[in-house]
């Protein structure tokens, strides 16, 4: 190190504490806990519908959109039909607050969602 | 992806068709079972939905298609008119020579050469099939050149966030927005959007919708005998939405 | 003529990191200004549903009109052959991608979901001119770049001459998409028309070369460069020129108009009683940007002197804004006739009535950023790389100027 320039050798310290301070900071955090849903099973088997569900939701909303194709099966709606939950007063809970069933794996997994600054995040009444 | 599996619910449409019949005044069975379709099923340009309005019968003073439509879509006022959306207003006319009134709410016209789907840059302001006019917020980049676009300044922006959207209507800040016909109730079987509902229940009926390619509808009857015009016919748009008496 | 020596700015004077600096503000608030727009949403702007574009739009159509009018210096040089514009050609690129690029950005910061760049990147609709004008804009970058690369690489100069056919060509297209953008508009009376693109194309002409030559003139005096009156005057006179090109073009689009009983609505709110419209117009988009600068340009004597000429750009330059601010702000407030023959007694919606609209901070901050950012680059860039001829002086750019003029003395 001695034949390093000053310059340097202050650069590399800066770097090294730096990289400690990230890893000491990577605690891993706890797993996120969603909400149980309704009804005994997802539309599609777990090992699916967490990879997926916005590969089913975009094509989905292009039916809907464009040719008025209303099936139940991969609408907004119905994930929230069973996802959605309801508090203590039995008012229901947006699903994009925080602790709720979307917004749980989605900020664990750092993975931005606006689906909810258009679209309803309770079920009708 | 999609199921098309799903047969068409028989005993929901005769149970709709029933309700509707009692909901509305006897005798006026606007509900029509060939609009009805399966979910599964795409739609298709052999209808064409359309409305009149008659202004003869359109009351001075009466604001309620314009309540029923912010009403069944969600729509609240923030208190600032000039950016607050409206997607149906009604308008008072005076004539210049003889000061003759006329009354009439305007919205969306539902071209069938729409203006604004001419100049989407994304293609979210867009035709269906069976000819009601959308804007798909999902591309929407709400760069407003739409509004710019209508002849009917039909389209509203929606100027902040928002918060208690109705599900069946799906709406947010920065994207264009505009009448859908009450699209959510068509593909549902229930031909009476919002706005015509609440016309009827106030006993005026200056509203009718239907299907323009069918002859046998309310709608098409009506056109053959009492008329109508498009609004600004000389723009060639083939609007959806006709004029009586103005 | 002598092969010209390009050489960077030294940029280390305290006036250049003063004036970086500057513009390097201005840029931030602009900014935050788009981010406020975007956070709060438009409803914090002067814009509404009746006045859809406001002050970032007449900006940035500006700008963009401007970037490709930049282009013509080089444009002369190569397309035409005009060898005293062959020195001037990087510069003139450099402004051109600078300028678009400012447009472009208060364009896309206005947009209600500017998060859905990628999808306007991605999803065409090829009826839309505005779609047409992305892929136009973004291309004329690359074009441009390509073009810079071409006059400023030795080995590459061969191939300046086409690439400079192609660049004027794909500006010509550009600007003519720019301008029917409104002129495809069906809806309004001021904008349905097919004047609006070889308007915006002579527009282009007048606000490039207005802007070119201020940038020309105050890089040279603070850097302190000999710039000769022979390059100066050349370009005074050619903006002349196009300056009366635009006051043609602008009076058989109000003739063409006030001869049709369909448009006198719309022409007597821009001409006689649309209060700051008609202001606009009248005081500043004609006298102030157009016959003021045509008599400081042609004036004999007093024209020649640089402060004189800086003044005429400025006010071409000030005309611009104005211009566009008619055109399209004034164009939206004229309500939309939808029923030609009768009043309007009542609307929640505001028909029948002129839209009122009065720009508010964080627009105006970003519609002024836009000129910020495209200054910057360019302030950046001069002193990176050699757009910059080591000397203009007469004698470098025209060795035969002082011999005619010896021999007609």
């Amino acid at each position: 190190m001695n034949h390093l320039p000053n310059l340097l050798r202050v650069g590399l310290l800066l770097a090294a504490g730096w990289l400690a301070a990230l890893v000491a900071g990577c605690a891993a955090p706890a797993s996120p806990q969603p909400p149980k849903g309704r009804g005994d099973k997802c539309v599609e088997p777990l090992n699916v519908i967490r990879p997926a569900h916005m590969h089913f939701l975009n094509h989905h909303r292009d039916e809907t959109m464009h040719e008025g194709i209303r099936t139940k099966k991969y609408s907004l709606k119905n994930c929230l039909a069973c996802h959605a939950s309801k508090d203590d007063a039995g008012n229901w809970v947006p699903v994009n607050a925080p602790g709720q069933f979307c917004e749980s794996c989605h900020s664990y997994a750092a993975v931005s969602m606006d689906c909810f600054e258009c679209h309803a995040a309770k079920p009708e009444k | 992806m999609s199921d098309h599996s799903e047969q068409p619910n028989e005993p929901r449409r005769r149970f709709l068709g029933i309700a509707a019949s009692v909901a509305v005044a006897p005798g006026l069975m606007l509900f029509s079972m060939a609009g009805a379709k399966p979910d599964a099923q795409a739609v298709s340009s052999k209808n064409r939905w359309g409305m009149l309005v008659d202004t003869t019968k359109c009351a001075d003073g009466c604001q309620a298609c314009v309540e029923a439509c912010h009403e069944e879509n969600g729509i609240s006022s923030r208190g600032r008119p000039r950016t607050d959306p409206q997607w149906i207003r009604a308008v008072t006319l005076r004539d210049r020579e003889t000061g003759r009134e006329t009354h009439l709410p305007l919205m969306c016209q539902h071209c069938e050469h729409p203006p604004c789907v001419d100049v989407c840059p994304t293609g979210a302001s867009f035709r269906r099939a069976d000819g009601i006019v959308l804007v798909d917020r999902h591309i929407c980049i709400g760069c407003r050149y739409c509004m710019m676009a209508c002849p009917y300044k039909a389209r509203s922006f929606v100027h902040e966030n928002l918060h208690d959207q109705v599900p069946h209507n799906p709406r947010g800040k920065g994207c264009v927005e505009s009448c859908t016909f009450c699209v959510h109730r068509v593909d549902e079987g229930n031909l009476t959007p919002a706005c015509v509902e609440a016309c009827e229940k106030d006993g005026h009926k200056a509203l009718v919708f239907g299907d323009l390619k069918d002859p046998n509808s309310e709608l098409h009857k009506l056109l053959t005998e009492i008329g109508a015009r498009h609004l600004r016919q000389d723009l060639g748009l083939n609007t959806g939405v006709r004029y009586h008496g103005v | 003529m002598k092969p010209i020596r390009y050489l960077e700015i030294e940029g280390k004077s305290r006036g250049y990191w003063g004036l970086v600096g500057l513009l390097g503000l201005l840029v931030l608030a602009g900014l935050g200004g788009a981010y406020y727009m975007e956070h709060n949403g438009h409803w914090v702007t002067g814009m509404n549903n009746q006045i859809v574009w406001g002050i970032p739009h007449v900006f940035a159509l500006f700008l963009l009109v401007a970037a490709s009018g930049a282009l013509n210096v080089a444009s002369i040089g190569s397309v035409f052959g005009r060898v005293m514009y062959k020195p001037l050609a990087p510069l003139s690129g450099l402004l051109a991608i600078a300028l678009l690029i400012g447009g472009m950005t208060v364009l896309v910061l206005d947009l209600g979901r500017p998060d859905r760049l990628i999808v306007a990147m991605t999803y065409y609709n090829f009826k839309s001119i505005f779609a047409w004008n992305i892929l136009l804009y973004v291309g004329f970058i690359a074009v441009v770049a390509v073009y810079l690369w071409m006059l400023m690489d030795e080995p590459m100069t061969a191939y300046s001459k086409p690439i400079g056919f192609f660049a004027f060509f794909w500006r010509l297209v550009l600007t003519t998409g720019t301008g029917s953008v409104l002129g495809f508009l069906v809806a309004r009376q001021a904008y349905d028309t097919a004047i609006l693109a070889p308007m915006f194309i002579v527009m282009s002409f007048a606000y490039g070369l207005a802007f070119f030559l201020l940038v020309l003139m105050a890089s040279y005096k603070w850097s302190e460069r000999p710039l000769g009156d022979v390059t100066v005057s050349r370009l005074k006179n050619l903006l002349g020129v196009f300056v009366g090109a635009v006051l043609y073009f602008v009076l058989v689009y109000h003739l063409t108009n006030l001869y049709m009983a369909k448009d006198w609505g719309v022409e007597a709110f821009v001409l006689l009683n649309g209060g700051v419209y008609t202001a606009m117009f009248w005081l500043v988009q004609i006298i102030i940007g157009g016959v003021v600068p045509l008599i400081l340009i042609y004036y004999p004597t007093q024209s020649e002197s640089w402060t004189t000429v800086a003044v005429a750009c400025i006010l071409v330059v000030v005309g611009g804004l104005a211009q566009m601010y008619v055109t399209l702000i004034g164009g939206e407030a004229y309500p939309i006739q939808i029923f030609p023959d009768q009043d309007v007694v009542s609307s929640t919606f505001f028909d029948g009535q002129v839209g009122t609209y009065a720009p508010s901070l964080p627009e105006v901050l970003l519609g002024v950023s836009g000129i910020a950012i495209a200054l910057i680059m360019v302030a950046l860039a001069v002193k990176v790389l050699r757009f910059l001829p080591a000397s203009l002086a007469d004698e470098v750019v025209d060795p035969h100027h002082k011999q005619a003029s010896a021999a007609s003395a």
